[in-house]
């Protein structure tokens, strides 16, 4: 299972550029964000937060689809999925793979990028934390989705439609803790999206894996 | 004698041919009934006037657009489970009937909200949550346009039904968390003190009791479809082995 994270985290650094381009497009929305709605420095740190959260989760959509369509198309998926270690494990391995490689840098670059926005002071420290917190959900939600859609051709746009509601839960909480704390309330106003922003992390981490898995095993017959 | 003797697609469609007319005869007599006894013979609301009488149609078309997915839920876990073709079938055919009740709903809601809220459109628990259960029937229904195979499209569909049930609800709660409500609470529970008027509750009920029937019809119509379009497949791949 190591051997896999390590094989699928050297894929994604090395091949392609799936590793750099969910960053890239998050630093252009959060370019494109002052052209949209004027540069006056009230306004943006007003949705600051919530930009940050909403373009940290379009830049997780746009490499959900190379979690398994590579390793589907040349086969190695088969091989994972006849190999001694179970697919459920595969399932959590390739979504932490998914995360380590988009979710982690996209949270450590994300208070740079408030910088940009003008997020204000007390800001900063939950926006990062509750990203932490936060994307591991996204990932996980996002190789179930890709995993519904690895068999089929054109699945790219597909899998956006069918992943995006499921997100919806996890942006609402997270982007809630980030918007709270930087309009500076103190930590017992959003200690409780904090919480189930986390329970969401956590129940998707214990449970989607298995649907994961079976859907890789239906795309598999 | 059980009810799953009806999952043999023969059997099904025997019974769903003998219930189809009586099922859409008394769907248009509850229909009408309701309708035109809510919409000419019910007084107007002191507060609202005349648009109190959207209601005829947009409660049962919002009752119908949530049973409908727990209908959906109910048959992707039968299909999954007890590997009944009919069950997967029915799914499908009820996805297109959820989402249409889901628009009827939301536009209905709009038409009413304008004279009532003053605005078209507020994001609100209730009217929030019903555009991501309209976005959640576009991905089920876009799932099975995609996939090719039907079993592999049925079982796909099937988990995804599961998993977007859950999110469903989890969705649900957290656009509670997430915004102040302008929608006003449930007014038709049968354990609480103050309802609706009964002027409007009956013609209501009749109204539900149509939609209701209309959905089971369509349900019904549209399986059948499915069922023989498959059949159909099944003879031309055959004529095509020969």
């Amino acid at each position: 299972m190591i051997a896999l994270l390590k094989r699928d985290l050297a894929l994604a650094v090395r091949a392609g550029g799936g590793f750099g381009l969910a960053l890239a497009f998050f630093l252009i929305v959060v370019t494109l964000t002052p052209f949209a709605v004027g540069p006056n420095a009230g306004t943006l740190s007003i949705i600051a937060a919530g930009i940050l959260w909403l373009g940290a989760l379009l830049s997780c959509l746009l490499s959900l689809d190379r979690i398994l369509a590579l390793d589907y198309e040349d086969g190695a998926l088969e091989l994972l999925a006849t190999a001694p270690i179970p697919l459920e494990a595969v399932a959590g391995i390739k979504a932490l793979a998914h995360w380590l490689t988009t979710g982690l840098p996209l949270t450590l670059v994300a208070p740079v990028l408030g910088v940009l926005l003008n997020l204000p002071e007390p800001g900063y420290l939950w926006l990062t934390l509750s990203l932490a917190i936060g994307t591991p959900a996204l990932s996980v939600v996002g190789t179930f989705g890709a995993a519904l859609t690895v068999g089929l051709k054109r699945g790219g746009l597909l899998l956006s439609l069918i992943v995006l509601p499921l997100y919806v839960p996890t942006l609402i909480f997270g982007a809630e803790v980030a918007r709270r704390a930087s309009e500076g309330m103190p930590i017992s106003e959003f200690s409780t999206p904090l919480a189930l922003l986390a329970g969401i992390t956590l129940g998707t981490l214990a449970l989607l894996p298995f649907a994961s898995a079976a859907a890789i095993r239906i795309n598999l017959r | 004698m059980s009810l799953w003797e009806y999952a043999n697609p023969r059997k099904f469609m025997a019974l769903s041919g003998a219930v189809l007319p009586i099922a859409a005869v008394g769907t248009a007599v509850a229909m009408v009934v309701g309708l035109v006894w809510g919409f000419f013979f019910t007084p107007d609301d002191y507060r609202q006037g005349s648009t109190v009488k959207i209601i005829y149609i947009h409660v049962p078309s919002a009752m119908i657009a949530i049973n409908c997915w727990l209908m959906m839920l109910i048959t992707s876990l039968v299909w999954l489970i007890r590997r009944h073709h009919v069950s997967a079938l029915a799914a499908k055919a009820a996805a297109p009937i959820g989402a249409t009740m889901t628009v009827i709903a939301l536009l209905t809601g709009a038409i009413w909200g304008q004279p009532m809220w003053g605005t078209w459109w507020a994001w609100d628990p209730r009217l929030t949550s019903f555009l991501i259960l309209f976005l959640f029937y576009l991905g089920y229904m876009a799932l099975w346009a995609a996939v090719e195979n039907p079993d592999t499209a049925a079982e796909l569909t099937s988990v995804l039904c599961i998993v977007g049930s859950v999110f469903a609800v989890l969705s649900r709660y957290a656009l509670v968390f997430w915004n102040q409500g302008l929608h006003q609470g449930a007014s038709l529970s049968l354990d609480k003190e103050e309802n609706v008027s009964d002027v409007f509750y009956w013609p209501l009920l009749i109204c539900i009791a149509g939609f209701v029937g209309l959905f089971i019809t369509l349900v019904l119509l549209r399986t059948r479809t499915e069922v023989r379009d498959r059949r159909l497949k099944a003879l031309i791949a055959r004529e095509r082995m020969a």
